[in-house]
This record gives structure tokens, C-alpha cells and sequence, in this order.
């Protein structure tokens, strides 16, 4: 019984927390949510035994979530905690899609004959789980491992300033013939707020580069 | 604490997640939407590995989930420096060139 009402705690937590992420005003603080929820299923897992995968879901996704809040506040260039936001499209779709499929699980997870009764599962189960991925589950971590290696080397080809895509910006097909209107520093529509959300809507088009991928219309990030 | 409990505990993370991928215009928001949607599959997971089949297997498959979100983060980062840098915003509307 204590462990149910751990678990419902923790799971209110998680749930919680996965709502605070696109309630809350400041993007930062959707990221301290969003670890918020993952230490809570982290936990979560802790209470299946499942110490090794708990532990490493808190500590990665609690560094990750450090990293994701320092790039929110990069791109968006605003004090996280004092910018209110409400960047959505397609808001009532959205909202109805995730209740139709909510609806749809738990009637299939409530009308589903489940077995009854607790796990069966003993010994040391981290020790048994690195003796799967060493042997008869080595071919998942030999696939897995060169994922992660492709994974690190697209990721810094594509972030690379002077990479093979730093010389064919991603222009939209409608700017392209643009004489570059828009993107000057301090132009009105961009030194408003945030420029990147400023060409947004009908006075859009202004996201046009110098013809090295290099941008001046960045300043407009408040 | 039963499978049932913790499938619809799983069922709402993947929901909330799903709500906030389709909604939100700012990629790294979208990626945050998928982070919770693969939260609430780590949690499904668990949860059959430990009331179903509490065998080596179902670890191994957890694994494989947290790769799949470690990949994810990896290359929307990546795709969101781009661009940013490319174009000078974070909004999936302008990265539509594809659409129909």
C-alpha cells in the first residue's frame, strides 16, 4: 500500500510537471519542469528495481535539461524568467488529438485482461542486465554504438559554423529573390522583441542571410 | 500499485507530451514534447517488463528507448543551430520548405 501511494505521488509529480512544461511562462523554467518529470519516473523506476536505467535516466536527463534551459536562452535571448510566451499553433487540434488518445489507452488499458499479481523478478537484476548486453544482447549494443558515433559526428557537421552547410544557407524559396530588407540591425520590425518570432506572420521574410550564412538580423533578441 | 495505475500514469506523460509536440512552433519545445512522450514509453516499458515478462530482455529495451532520446536531443540540437544560424529563428514554421 505505501508503495501505491509513493507511486501515485511520484506519478502526479511527473504528470504535473509534463503539463508545467507548456504552461509556464518562461522557457527556462519549462526546462526545470520537464527534469522535474523526469526525475519523478526516474524514481518511478526505482521502485520497479530498476536501479542502473533510474539512476541514468535522473543523471542525463537532469544535465540534459541544464543544456536544453542554456539553449532556450540562447535562441531565445530573453530573461527567461520575466518574458511571458505563448508560441502554439493549432492549439484546440493539438489538445483534442492527446485527449482522444488518452481516452482511447485507458480504455484499452482498463478493458484489457491483465495477468493479476506482483513481479517475480529476483536476484540481482543490474548484474543480470549487464550480463544480457555482454552476451546474448551484445548485437543491440554493437548497433546502438555506432548509432551514437553517426549521431556526434551529423550533429557536429550540422552545427559547424563552417561546415558544408555554412555555405548554402536555408533560405525560403520566397526570400530568396529578397534584396535583404528586413535584416538590418535595429530594423523596426525585428528591435521590437524577439526578431526570429518577429518574422513570423505577414511581415515575415526578413530571415535572409549575406550569402555566407552569416545573420545581422539577431539583434532584435530582448 | 498495479499495471493498470501505472499504464494510465504512462498514457498521460505520452499524451502531454504529444499535446505539446503538435502545439508548439518552437523546435526545442517540439523536442521537449517528444522527451515526454519517450518518458511516458520508458515508464510503459518498465512497467510491462516488471508485472509481465521480468526478464533481461525488457532492461535492454529500456536501454535502446533512452539511446533513441539521446539521439533525438543530439540532432534537434544540432538542427535547431542550424538553423538559427541559417535563418535566425527557432520557429518550425519556418522550416516548412517541404510541405505540400
Amino acid at each position: 500500500m505505501p508503495e501505491a501511494v509513493l507511486f501515485v505521488v511520484l506519478a502526479v509529480i511527473a504528470v504535473a510537471a509534463g503539463v508545467a512544461v507548456f504552461r509556464t511562462d518562461s522557457m527556462a523554467r519549462a526546462s526545470y519542469a520537464l527534469a522535474v518529470s523526469f526525475v519523478a519516473v526516474g524514481l518511478m523506476l526505482l521502485q520497479f528495481r530498476l536501479e542502473y536505467i533510474g539512476v541514468i535516466t535522473v543523471l542525463m536527463m537532469v544535465m540534459e535539461m541544464a543544456v536544453m534551459a542554456i539553449f532556450m536562452i540562447m535562441f531565445m535571448g530573453m530573461n527567461p524568467a520575466l518574458m511571458p510566451m505563448d508560441m502554439v499553433h493549432s492549439k484546440k487540434l493539438s489538445a483534442g488529438a492527446a485527449i482522444g488518445l488518452f481516452l482511447l489507452l485507458t480504455a484499452g488499458i482498463l478493458l484489457a485482461d491483465w495477468p493479476e499479481g506482483r513481479s517475480n523478478a529476483g536476484g540481482d537484476l543490474t548484474r543480470s542486465l549487464g550480463e544480457a548486453i555482454m552476451e546474448p544482447k551484445m548485437l543491440v549494443m554493437l548497433v546502438i554504438s555506432p548509432v551514437l558515433f553517426a549521431t556526434m559526428v551529423s550533429a557536429l557537421v550540422l552545427a559547424n559554423p563552417h561546415g558544408r552547410y555554412s555555405a548554402y544557407p536555408l533560405l525560403p524559396a520566397e526570400d530568396a529573390d529578397d534584396d535583404g530588407q528586413g535584416h538590418e540591425q535595429g530594423q523596426p520590425g525585428g528591435s521590437g522583441g524577439h526578431a526570429a518570432h518577429g518574422m513570423h506572420g505577414t511581415d515575415g521574410g526578413s530571415g535572409t542571410s549575406d550569402g555566407h550564412g552569416q545573420h545581422h538580423g539577431g539583434g532584435g533578441h530582448q | 500499485m498495479t499495471l493498470q495505475l501505472v499504464l494510465i500514469g504512462a498514457a498521460s506523460l505520452f499524451c502531454v507530451g504529444l499535446y505539446g509536440a503538435l502545439s508548439q512552433q518552437v523546435v526545442v519545445m517540439v523536442m521537449m514534447g517528444l522527451e515526454l512522450m519517450l518518458n511516458g514509453v520508458i515508464l510503459a516499458a518498465a512497467a510491462f517488463w516488471w508485472f509481465l515478462a521480468p526478464a533481461p530482455d525488457g532492461q535492454v529495451l529500456l536501454l535502446v528507448v533512452i539511446a533513441a532520446m539521446t539521439v533525438e536531443m543530439a540532432m534537434g540540437f544540432a538542427v535547431a543551430i542550424l538553423l538559427h544560424r541559417s535563418r535566425q529563428t527557432d520557429m518550425t514554421e519556418m522550416a516548412s520548405d517541404l510541405s505540400g
